[in-house]
């Protein structure tokens, strides 16, 4: 029987948030990303904290003893750089207990923009850029250099493809998407069109959000969900297939899904409950599984996808006018902030670029208070788009330009 | 259903509510007979009943001007006399003692301060029960302090006496419990909704042609309609519109009606040096009521307490999205809007900026904010209004 492998990965992310900043401030201070107001949603250390406590800590705990406990046990991360900066500011033992997790030499990170930017579509030489500063953050405090690649919220297309094809990775993810699909299963290895050597990896998306999504939601028929229960599903008419590509945030455990939902115990019970629940079981990382498995198929991606919304689009960052307003208004900028060779002025440009603060301006879920508003420390994506705009003039003038915008 | 006023014959968002709370009421099967205390036509009612309330020996009354300014009586013999607004309060309550003596109803549902007086004497006679609907309070016209101590009594009276009370907004709930003792458990929040068949189409032609030539020029309008008072917090929109103009000298504040506050806010927008760019129209009503909503980029009520406030709604009907005072009833139950404290003049400057900057934050707010629009309909409103009246009924029946 073919080997099977698991290919858990795990992304950890957050934005440098930006604090309530009135056109009163623009022109004066720079302090965009400083909010110190004791547990707002907009102070950055205040939510560093929180996650840290509610889950990097713990889970980074949890998964030390899944590698300690079982040789065979991989898997994969990507890591942003704005996360890691605050980490190193406010958490330093969070990153010295990813490292040991690096260290073990079976966990892969993967790159991706140190900006967690939508960069690729707006330009290719500031993505290029802070794909390089990823990996050089990464080379520098794990000591490895990535060799998978994922673009912002599995943002994907053939460009992208091409572009990971021609800059050398063996592999790039993304959501496995039906519609991109059609009868196919994500449960194999991939190629994207015009490629000659990478592999494509498919998000399986209903196991995925078994565990991201539904795990702790008590109306789900299928609440509780055991690890038991979530192999036999993996075992279940499934024997041909050969990774289960589980992708999802990182913060689902222990922010997403509590504690209290028992998710710790579930995904520390997965590896034994895999491996024995048939022979040749296996966890294999991204690269690793691109090694191991030849494509069985092209796939071609003309739109752009990604892991996002039922629309599994980019309407969630870039589907209104403001949205659009604002990217469009910062990356106009580009030649000037990068020509200013100011490195502050670069840093924080750069941290505008991410695409949370995107995220926050939409309009789509809104009115029915739907749970993305969990995800927004604003009231309205209106002053989301309010509070942007005018750190974005800041920024302008800061250049001493004139143009009135 | 005891009223002052009804369009196009009201000077504010009192009348144009309970038109509206009226039409939908009488297409869930209630038939109401609506007593306002003057003589005009009103054509465009065909749905519930609208009678003057004229005591003995009266011919008409008029409307000297606005509803809320005086009264022209003219008597059988012909002769006249001008009343105010207080002495029509209390004539109101002789001709509604008519009515309550010779009509037959189930119901008395009494629209603000008012008509208190006149609904406790018709519950007095015909032992109906009383539903007191508060649309705005003394402390909230008197812009957070107490008022006209007349006033404020007759409110408490009519409160402490009616069987139910409406409140139209849980702000206004709020202010019914805090300034006037009544028990929270007799107050009902039912808010206020949006109808969008009693709306007017726009001509192609905007009145406001100064207006329609600048916005070309790359000018953006905001406008406010509302009563020249201070419970409407203009003094603080002219604060913010200084601080927009100095970075946004393309805007034009556009402030629709009168009032007792007109020369001060003439005088405040000259001391800021900002007159060339605030026009006072005065009151305004039809055609340039509605072009001066659809011609604004943005509409601001920065009211200091504004126990619903229907012109924000009535703003997003005509094309123009809106910011609204976090003290608005409205902010209770709209979300697609901007919102600030009525006293942070600079977070309204801030967002008032944002949108004449930005075309697309308008055009955002104005899309989302109209489909919500759509979703507030009057159809709840009168639904809880009818469950209020049966259980009222009943139990009056059962004594």
């Amino acid at each position: 029987m073919e080997t099977q492998a698991i290919c858990l990965y795990l992304h950890v992310h957050q934005p440098y948030r930006l604090r309530h900043y009135t056109i009163f401030d623009a022109g004066i201070h720079q302090d965009y990303f400083s909010d110190t107001t004791p547990n707002a949603l907009t102070n950055n250390r205040f939510i560093i904290d929180k996650v840290a406590d509610k889950s990097y800590r713990p889970m980074n705990a949890t998964l030390q003893h899944m590698l300690n406990t079982n040789p065979n046990f991989k898997f994969s991360l990507s890591i942003s750089g704005t996360v890691l900066e605050q980490l190193q500011e406010w958490a330093p033992d969070v990153v010295e207990s990813f490292k040991r997790l690096v260290s073990s030499g079976r966990v892969e990170i993967v790159a991706e923009t140190y900006h967690h930017s939508l960069a690729f579509f707006y330009s290719k030489k500031e993505f290029e850029a802070q794909v390089k500063l990823h990996k050089e953050l990464i080379q520098s405090l794990f000591g490895v250099t990535p060799t998978a690649f994922r673009n912002t919220e599995l943002s994907y297309n053939n460009d992208i493809a091409y572009w990971a094809d021609k800059a050398g990775y063996k592999a790039i993810i993304t959501e496995g998407w039906d519609p991109v699909l059609g009868w196919r299963s994500p449960n194999y290895m991939y190629r994207p069109s015009y490629t000659e050597n990478i592999k494509l990896l498919l998000k399986n998306y209903k196991l995925s959000d078994d565990i991201a999504f539904r795990f702790g939601n008590q109306s789900w028929p299928e609440w509780p969900l055991s690890a038991d229960k979530y192999i036999n599903w993996l075992g279940a008419s499934m024997d041909n297939a050969q990774i289960f590509n589980l992708f999802m945030d990182y913060e689902t455990f222990g922010e997403h899904q509590w504690e209290s939902t028992g998710i710790f115990d579930f995904i520390k019970a997965l590896p034994d409950k895999w491996q024995t629940s048939r022979d040749n079981r296996t966890f294999m990382t991204i690269s690793e599984a691109a090694d191991a498995y030849d494509a069985v198929d092209y796939v071609d991606t003309p739109q752009t996808i990604t892991w996002a919304d039922t629309e599994r689009d980019l309407t969630a960052w870039l589907g209104n006018t403001m949205q659009h307003d604002a990217i469009l208004a910062l990356y106009s900028l580009e030649d000037k902030i990068i020509n200013s060779n100011d490195s502050k002025l670069i840093a924080d440009w750069r941290k505008l670029q991410t695409s949370d603060h995107f995220y926050y301006m939409c309009t789509k879920w809104f009115t029915d208070g739907d749970v993305h508003a969990y995800f927004s420390p604003y009231t309205s994506p209106y002053e989301a788009f309010t509070n942007f705009m005018n750190a974005w003039r800041d920024i302008q003038s800061r250049l001493e330009l004139n143009g009135d915008y | 259903m005891l009223g002052w006023e009804l369009p196009p014959h009201n000077s504010g968002g009192l009348g144009t509510a309970c038109l509206h709370m009226c039409k939908a009421l009488s297409s869930k099967g209630i038939s109401i007979e609506f007593i306002v205390p003057y003589t005009a036509p009103h054509n465009n009612i065909n749905f519930m009943k609208v009678t003057p309330a004229l005591p003995v020996n009266v011919h008409d009354i008029q409307l000297g001007g606005m509803a809320y300014d005086s009264y022209l009586y003219t008597y059988k013999n012909r002769t006249t006399e001008e009343v105010s607004i207080f002495q029509q309060s209390e004539r109101y309550i002789k001709a509604v003692e008519n009515h309550a003596i010779l009509g037959k109803f189930d119901i008395i549902h009494a629209h603000d301060w008012l008509t208190f007086r006149a609904a406790l004497r018709a519950k007095e006679i015909s032992g109906k029960p009383l539903i007191a609907h508060v649309h705005a309070t003394e402390y909230d016209r008197s812009g957070g302090k107490s008022g006209n101590p007349f006033v404020h009594e007759i409110e408490y009276n009519g409160l402490m006496l009616a069987d139910k009370v409406v409140a139209v907004s849980q702000l206004t709930k709020d202010v019914i419990i805090q300034q006037y003792d009544i028990p929270a458990n007799k107050i009902e929040v039912m808010h206020n909704g949006a109808e969008t068949d009693l709306y007017k189409d726009l001509d192609a032609d905007n009145a406001y042609k100064y207006l329609s030539k600048m916005r070309s020029k790359g000018y953006r309008v905001v406008a406010n309609v509302g009563r020249l008072t201070i419970q409407k917090g203009l003094y603080n929109l002219l604060l913010a519109a200084k601080e927009v103009l100095q970075r946004a000298p393309k805007t034009i504040f556009l402030l629709v009606g009168s009032g007792e506050q007109y020369i001060e806010l003439l005088q405040l927008s000259a001391d800021l040096g900002i007159s060339k760019n605030v026009i006072f129209t005065d009151f305004q009503r039809g055609k340039n009521l509605r072009d001066a909503y659809a011609i604004a980029d943005l509409f601001v009520m920065p009211s200091v307490s504004e126990p619903f406030g229907i012109a924000p709604l009535e703003a997003i009907g005509y094309g123009t999205p809106v910011l609204v005072s976090k003290q608005s009833g409205v902010s209770e139950v709209l979300q697609n809007c901007l919102k600030v404290d009525f006293w942070d003049v600079q977070e309204m400057a801030n967002q008032i900026y944002n949108v004449v900057k930005h075309d697309s934050l308008r055009d955002e707010l104005y899309k989302e904010s109209f489909k919500e629009y759509l979703s507030l309909s009057w159809d709840n409103t009168a639904s809880k209004l009818v469950g209020a009246y049966h259980q009222h009924a009943s139990i009056a029946e059962a004594i």
